[in-house]
């Protein structure tokens, strides 16, 4: 299989970038996307040139590293998947396969395809944890959790940080990832506690990253690879509301 | 050098309790004049920076990821151990401890797995209240599950993501200490070095990704929480940019790598399709509590699984082991399915698979159940192989996994350098030859959370009021130097071949010779042909771009250079060991009917190794049973 990959090269943050065309052949179906780039640099190495830098580390779906936007859309033409479980067997021979990096203005650019996602963590820094030393936690059964609730805790939960959300989003909004994870511990008994002051700092923060509001396009629903529903921003929504009222 | 393990004194119920009782403590004032640097953002590297920054001392805390909740404790599916007999079916703390001992094939320290299974209970406290989201029964208690190797239900799980769950709950502790300013996180940093004063682990090396620039770190105790090392095999189901390459510096510097050889290899990975592949992506073995494993009676069956009538279907583990069946330990599932694909009765396109089917699970609980226990996994594997396993069998493989195998701690959890401390998967401590499902997150958590930050205070007491080394020690210039030229020497040689060109050649003669099943012919041929790989790597890779900016193809060369050399003592540690325990499977130990023969007499130790200028010396720490008798392993 032979395709042709038009690859966002940057040197550096402050660098002008450009789109580079790479034909690349001796392609598989079954080889993975992310499998496909490796053999594409494993190409330049020979040519010597510089290879194309990109994120990835499980390569199962789960570590949330590897986002990438392909022919316009975040992780490829796939609903809710990550890049790295995207195959060539989702692309014809001959095809031209546009590859460019999250755009936001709250991730810059580091390289090529990688971008610096740590406004997500500062936004985990401020509240996204329930407030207990180790070894000071009561009995694990000592708090009950129906199984309906425990099931909601966990669907926003599994949110893995990817970026995709943003990146897909017109106003570049992080309203998804911040709302899994404040539902995932304002609804259970041990967020409790600190939910008001969680809501209002971690949407704070999300503000002064500079990612944009959430108008309801929906469209980072339909990229998220663990599956959060938008639901989750409504959720958010009103808990803000009632945290501005009583927090 | 006699290996002292520093075990204290008393019943195996007391040991840890009288530990505690007898280390040094250090006043809550003088914890943040103390510096401790921490090597790895998993759940032990995180779970220890935050517990050591909750208790005051001044934590640096490095991962190579962009994030610290990339670590690869993140991709564990299945869930954690722990011995809290909520099921009400006979487990106890010494059950779960007998358990792993056997489990291991009775090579690893009584004490050390004893307070594994001891602390495993107040750890389910500590993430239920950090906010993981636990599977709950309706009433709101928590649920169990089985895992291979045992025959009580004690797995705690959140769905097929718990290890993402903890992890996430230790990344976002940490992030709480970085918050507070207890922590200086350094994320897209590598350690490359280790730098030791007066023999003493005083800092490290570290490489900035982005920058490419060399830093330097000091502090009063360095602790390595780096995880495994088996992607030496290239194909592994770890993350691609796991490596060994911190332990492996150390182990140069003089710290002792105990049990290298001792590699799991997991039953359900998917099998490798083509010579590309990157990666082999694990199946729950959790799975294995409702799947059942089979291959065709007949050798190169060419039909469809679906048409293959029951009476010609061989469930050969449940075969051979009745009454464990499906649920029989990794090592000795693996070595079995080998067995058959070996014998030519193997599934699949490249006849290297065999089937995990949940036809009978699905016709007795309903589809809903099976979803709602495994939908995500079936979910994943549809969307790798475009198989689905509702309406057909899986078909797995063997995949290198987890490395038992580490740098040799004492009780502490210290390394033979005085101030060096490894914890989680990158020591070698409570597994022996073999590692029970889901007690890997729990080892990673108990080290990081409970037992480091009660045993490095007995070091730390000795460092207080002592002079603190800065980084303008030479030392710390001297190894720096010696960082550069290795990265100048790497780039400088401008060869034909990629450094994945070499990880292949080191993976597939690792894989051949020095997983499943190993010979003294094949371990010193393997050995041979490492060298040489090692040879042609120094005289004929190509790395393009420079050190001093982002590059990820240094950045492989590095790891991959350190890989290739423990390769090298790896197979020497499998040579050495004339038995076969757990894992570590010896063709010449062996039963008629292919059981393995372990040889207490000789081998009742824990292989610990020198480095000795590009040479291995071997030391033995002789395991002395003293509350259970080591009983030949019998899942029949």
């Amino acid at each position: 299989m032979k395709v042709t990959f038009k690859i966002w090269r940057q040197d550096k943050p402050q660098a002008k970038g450009a789109f580079k065309e790479y034909q690349v052949d001796e392609l598989t179906e079954d080889m993975s996307f992310l499998e496909a780039l490796d053999h594409l640099n494993e190409r330049l190495v020979l040519r010597g040139e510089k290879v194309i830098a990109y994120e990835y580390d499980c390569r199962e779906g789960i570590c949330g590293q590897c986002g990438v936007f392909i022919n316009g859309r975040a992780h490829g033409p796939h609903p809710n998947i990550t890049t790295c479980q995207l195959h060539m067997r989702s692309f014809k021979d001959g095809d031209t396969i546009v590859v460019e990096p999250w755009r936001a203005n709250a991730f810059p650019i580091v390289k090529d395809l990688i971008v610096d996602r740590s406004a997500f963590d500062r936004i985990i820094e401020q509240g996204a944890y329930i407030s207990a030393k180790t070894g000071t936690a009561p009995e694990a059964n000592a708090i009950l959790i129906g199984k309906a609730i425990a099931d909601r805790a966990m669907d926003a939960a599994a949110c893995i940080g990817c970026g995709a959300c943003v990146a897909t989003c017109k106003n570049s909004s992080a309203a998804l990832f911040t709302a899994a994870k404040i539902n995932h511990l304002n609804s259970l008994p041990q967020g409790k506690p600190e939910a008001h002051q969680r809501v209002l700092d971690m949407t704070a923060q999300m503000e002064r990253e500079g990612f944009g509001h959430c108008s309801f396009t929906g469209a980072c629903e339909v990229e998220c690879p663990a599956g959060i529903s938008i639901a989750n921003i409504a959720e958010m929504n009103a808990r803000q509301g009632k945290a501005q009222l009583l927090g | 050098m006699t290996l002292n393990a520093k075990i204290p004194e008393g019943r195996l119920e007391d040991k840890w309790r009288n530990y505690q009782t007898q280390s040094r403590l250090i006043n809550p004032a003088n914890k943040k004049k103390l510096h401790v640097i921490v090597v790895g953002s998993g759940l032990s590297g995180a779970g220890a920076a935050a517990t050591l920054a909750e208790l005051g001392y001044d934590v640096q805390c490095f991962c190579y990821q962009d994030s610290a909740r990339r670590a690869h404790s993140v991709a564990a599916q299945g869930g954690i151990n722990a011995a809290k007999n909520y099921q009400h079916d006979g487990d106890s703390v010494w059950r779960m401890f007998y358990d792993t001992l056997k489990g291991g094939d009775f090579r690893s320290r009584e004490a050390n797995t004893y307070r594994l299974a001891e602390l495993s209970a107040p750890l389910i406290d500590h993430f239920t209240q950090q906010g993981v989201p636990f599977a709950r029964e309706y009433g709101g208690v928590l649920v169990n599950r089985s895992f291979g190797g045992v025959q009580v239900q004690r797995t705690f799980y959140a769905r097929g993501q718990t290890g993402q769950q903890l992890l996430l709950a230790a990344y976002s502790q940490l992030y709480k200490m970085v918050r507070m300013k207890k922590v200086s996180l350094f994320t897209r940093h590598e350690m490359l070095d280790l730098v030791l004063v007066d023999g003493k682990a005083k800092g490290i090396i570290a490489r900035d990704l982005v920058s490419g620039a060399l830093k330097r770190f000091a502090a009063d105790a360095v602790v390595l929480a780096t995880g495994g090392y088996s992607r030496v095999f290239r194909l592994s189901t770890l993350a691609i940019g796991c490596n060994g390459s911190a332990i492996w510096k150390a182990h140069k510097r003089g710290a002792f790598f105990a049990a290298p050889s001792f590699t799991q290899i997991h039953p359900t990975a998917l099998p490798q399709s083509s010579e590309a592949q990157s990666k082999l992506t694990l199946m729950s073995e959790s799975l294995r509590n409702d799947g059942r494993i089979w291959v065709p009676k007949q050798t190169d069956d060419p039909r469809a699984a679906n048409d293959i009538p029951e009476e010609e279907r061989d469930y050969y583990l449940e075969r051979r082991y009745p009454s464990f069946g499906n649920l029989a330990p990794r090592d000795i599932a693996s070595r079995a399915a080998k067995e058959r694909i070996d014998a030519g009765f193997g599934v699949g396109r490249l006849k290297n698979a065999v089937y995990l089917d949940f036809k009978h699970a699905i016709e007795r609980f309903g589809i809903n159940t099976i979803q709602d226990r495994y939908g995500n996994l079936f979910d994943m594997y549809k969307k790798i192989t475009g198989i689905d396993a509702y309406r057909e069998p899986m078909q797995i493989s063997p995949a290198a996994h987890f490395s038992m195998g580490g740098l040799w701690v004492d009780y502490e959890l210290m390394t033979t350098i005085p101030g060096l401390y490894a914890v989680g998967e990158c020591n070698f401590s409570d597994h022996g030859a073999n590692r029970l499902g889901a007690n890997s997150l729990l080892q990673a958590s108990v080290d990081g959370y409970f037992i480091l930050p009660n045993t490095i205070n007995n070091y730390l007491a000795a460092a207080l009021n002592k002079e603190q080394v800065s980084t303008d020690h030479p030392a710390f210039k001297q190894v720096e130097v010696e960082v550069k030229q290795h990265i100048d020497r790497i780039l400088a040689i401008q060869g034909t071949k990629t450094v994945d060109h070499f990880h292949r050649e080191l993976g597939k003669v690792m894989w051949q010779e020095c997983a499943m099943s190993r010979n003294r012919a094949g371990l010193e041929r393997a050995i041979a042909q490492i060298k040489q790989i090692r040879a042609d790597f120094w005289s004929d890779v190509k790395v393009t771009g420079h050190s001093d900016e982002l590059n990820t193809e240094l950045e492989k060369a590095l790891r991959l250079a350190d890989f290739i050399e423990l390769g090298i003592l790896m197979c020497t540690d499998a040579l050495q060991r004339e038995e076969s325990c757990g894992a570590h499977f010896r063709e010449e130990f062996q039963t008629p009917d292919g059981e393995a023969v372990r040889v207490d007499d000789l081998y009742a130790y824990v292989s610990a190794w020198e480095y000795d200028q590009g040479d291995f010396k071997l030391h033995k720490e002789v395991l002395d049973f003293e509350f259970v008798q080591p009983s030949v392993r019998s899942y029949k």
